[in-house]
């Protein structure tokens, strides 16, 4: 297919402890509100971004099962997994499928249902995203690894633990006007500093929050999303790519090779370079990837990738603004989800938001201590 | 719900072992930090301490206070999750100790921390209905949280018991109670287990929280009270925090809760926790006061009550030893000798 591919519905359902609510009922929930936001009544396939249906709720076939009860019909629906990184890996999956012309609509729904097991039990299915049986069977849990991570980044550009610990402060500074977000307050950089220490040197507040969630976006080719509206978000370029799994068998581990790849891939398909982007969605789960994505995108040198932040630079008004909607400390992380909430999020700042008044925008989900990375440039169609 | 024949508290006792345990201590020994404990202490029954002998501790008090004998009261119910015996009951030790048989209801009630409360509404509907003269109801515990468990800084021992008796000869006349009761698995324990497990954060908003919330108001709404008709209000206190910011929500100045309030002294005493932190308030209460009280039971439910002060308790309060007294005979206790007493050592 020769024409763009454009985002046409965004569904985002509200984050958090969510005990009332099934997986099911997250994901028909979002899907609901992307269909009422796009204007089309029917889509043609679902993917759906998930981590760990499975040993969260004990439910997998869940591609049939939301397509099932949100009243697909019969259309193809599968699950795509990438850990954390599954939402964005769904995503891609879905602009592949309009490009390729094979489907017109096609629908991608991020979901996560966490806060059905108890936190030991969490903190063992998180592991999962990592080597299970060089680095989790030894005992070092997602959140250790992180702070491995942080520790050597560090060590070998002498940066301090306050220096990495702006980056929740800048997400939760976009977190009162997200409606959907699970924590709708800023934060200091003593809160960040003063709360309890998960793994030194991660503090609770320098992670983000496990949680239930689900968001859709429709996408379909940008001349029929030019039947629903004047302002298509364009997907302009996409890229995925994957490192060693295990922390240990990288060559530099405070480089995210992954998302210098595909970065790289995204940048030349959209034909721009870092320097076009205006906003972005970094995948902020633990403070220290917040720096890491920074660099390794290309927006600051290799040890600099707070100097941005600590300039002011990630704020509404800043040279890029990052997290508008919260990112994954405010808004909240439910894994599987959390790359299509980026999206939706990004779509809704080009849309216009009042804030904001961007051309392009690029969204980072990382799966994983950064095994699968993708990222997605969008572009206002107008 | 009101009973038919009007009735009240005629008796009331209390009882808090005497040894405690800081947090800061328990912290120490797991490496948390000492700056984030729930409570300041908690109570730990010595070696000779059980159930059995808390509560008979409590229906002695609760005597002295009734000025009654033994022998007309129609129950002794022990609401408890810290039975000794798997199988046998605990009521029957009390009433025999206290010379209550055999002439006698007995049996042990179960549902969690609000067991106690729920053999008070019992002992209610039993003197309300004319089935009895007196009727004794005690809730009692000797928690235990798994060693290192959140839960380990706050369980603790002690509880408080009631004979309810005629209106007439109240010390204060139960204006009503209701329970509210749904199926939610936040704290348990299974067969064979020897400690309790819980849901975390689940145990939070959509278990204390929901069930505390709505049994008060819906009580409140039946009786066409509110907050500021109340001059003390007491609620189920697991921790310090969720008793005050459920007295926030429902509109319940501090004021007005921090005298029930003494989960930061002595820690969680589960099926005794409301009850105690009643005594509390009764040790302090004067003429025409009206309290508020609610309980929370994991799995979960809460029973409130209405109650209003009468003329005689200041006179009868003063034959039992107060729960403040309680709180002040204490003995600090280490680790060491917590893990002894609460045979946490198995060889």
């Amino acid at each position: 297919m020769d024409d763009n591919v454009a985002v046409i519905g965004v569904g985002l359902g509200k984050v958090g402890e969510l005990w009332e609510k099934s997986l099911r009922d997250l994901a028909t929930e979002s899907i609901w509100m992307a269909f009422e936001d796009s204007g089309v009544d029917k889509v043609d396939a679902l993917y759906v971004g998930n981590m760990s249906s499975g040993p969260f709720v004990e439910q997998e076939h869940i591609g049939a099962m939301i397509a099932d009860f949100a009243g697909l019909g019969s259309i193809p629906a599968v699950k795509v997994e990438a850990a954390c990184g599954s939402g964005g890996a769904a995503f891609i999956e879905g602009y592949m499928a309009v490009k390729s012309g094979l489907y017109d609509y096609v629908l991608v729904t991020g979901v996560e249902k966490m806060t059905d097991v108890l936190p030991s039990r969490t903190t063992s299915i998180l592991a999962n995203a990592s080597d299970r049986d060089y680095e989790a069977f030894h005992g070092v849990s997602f959140v250790a690894l992180n702070a491995l991570v942080m520790k050597r980044y560090m060590y070998e550009f002498n940066v301090k633990r306050e220096e990495l610990s702006i980056f929740p402060v800048i997400s939760h500074k976009n977190a009162p006007f997200s409606k959907h977000a699970m924590y709708r307050k800023e934060i200091t950089l003593e809160t960040v500093m003063n709360s309890p220490i998960i793994s030194d040197p991660l503090s609770l507040m320098d992670c983000a929050p496990i949680c239930d969630g689900s968001a859709s976006v429709i996408l379909c080719a940008e001349k029929k999303a030019r039947e629903f509206t004047d302002t298509p978000i364009i997907v302009s370029g996409v890229g995925i790519a994957t490192d060693t799994l295990g922390v240990h068998d990288r060559k530099h581990i405070t480089t995210l090779s992954a998302a210098v790849e595909a970065s790289k891939k995204a940048y030349k398909m959209a034909g721009v370079t870092p320097k076009d982007i205006d906003i972005a969605e970094i995948h902020d789960a633990f403070s220290i990837m917040s720096a890491l994505s920074i660099e390794d995108m290309g927006f600051a040198k290799k040890g600099e990738g707070t100097k941005m932040a600590l300039e002011g630079q990630h704020y509404i008004g800043g040279d890029l603004p990052i997290n508008l909607y919260g990112g994954l400390k405010a808004r909240g992380h439910p894994v599987g989800a959390t790359g299509v909430y980026q999206i939706g999020e990004l779509v809704c700042s080009l849309r216009g938001d009042g804030r904001v008044d961007a051309e392009r925008g690029l969204a980072e989900n990382i799966g994983g201590s950064g095994a699968t990375i993708s990222v997605s440039v969008l572009e206002r169609g107008d | 719900m009101k009973p038919s024949k009007s009735v009240g508290i005629v008796g009331y006792g209390a009882y808090i072992p005497k040894y405690r345990i800081q947090s800061t201590e328990i912290a120490r020994v797991w490496g948390n930090d000492p700056n984030l404990v729930p409570i300041r202490e908690k109570s730990v029954p010595g070696a000779d301490e059980d159930s059995v002998t808390i509560a008979i501790e409590i229906a002695r008090n609760a005597l002295m206070r009734a000025g009654i004998n033994p022998k007309e009261l129609s129950s002794v119910w022990v609401g408890t999750e810290s039975k000794p015996y798997a199988v046998k009951p605990t009521s029957t030790i009390v009433a025999e100790a206290i010379a209550a048989t055999p002439f006698v209801s007995a049996a042990d009630w179960e549902f969690a921390c609000k067991a106690g409360s729920e053999t008070v509404q019992a002992c209610i509907a039993y003197v309300g209905s004319g089935m009895a003269k007196y009727a004794l109801g005690i809730g009692v515990d000797t928690a235990q949280g798994a060693p290192s468990d959140a839960l380990e800084y706050t369980a603790a021992a002690g509880g408080a018991g009631y004979i309810i008796g005629s209106a007439k000869e109240s010390l204060a006349v139960v204006e009503g109670s209701l329970s509210y009761v749904t199926d939610t698995p936040d704290f348990w324990r299974r067969q064979y287990e020897h400690y309790p497990k819980h849901g975390n954060r689940f145990t939070g908003e959509p278990s204390y929280f929901r069930h505390v919330i709505s049994c008060s108001k819906a009580l409140m709404e039946e009786l066409g009270t509110k907050p500021d008709d109340y001059n003390y209000a007491v609620f189920h206190q697991p921790n310090r925090k969720f008793p005050l910011e459920v007295a926030k929500i429902l509109g319940f100045s501090k004021e007005k809760v921090i005298d029930g309030l003494i989960s930061p002294y002595i820690g969680n005493t589960y099926a005794g926790s409301a009850l105690l932190g009643l005594a509390a308030v009764l040790d302090k209460a004067k003429e025409g006061d009206r309290i508020f009280c609610t309980s929370y039971g994991s799995g979960a439910g809460s029973d409130s009550f209405s109650l209003k002060v009468t003329d005689k308790l200041a006179d009868r309060k003063v034959e039992a030893p107060s729960v403040k007294s309680y709180i002040e005979r204490r003995e600090e206790i280490d680790y060491a000798r917590y893990a002894r007493y609460r045979k946490k050592i198995r060889m």
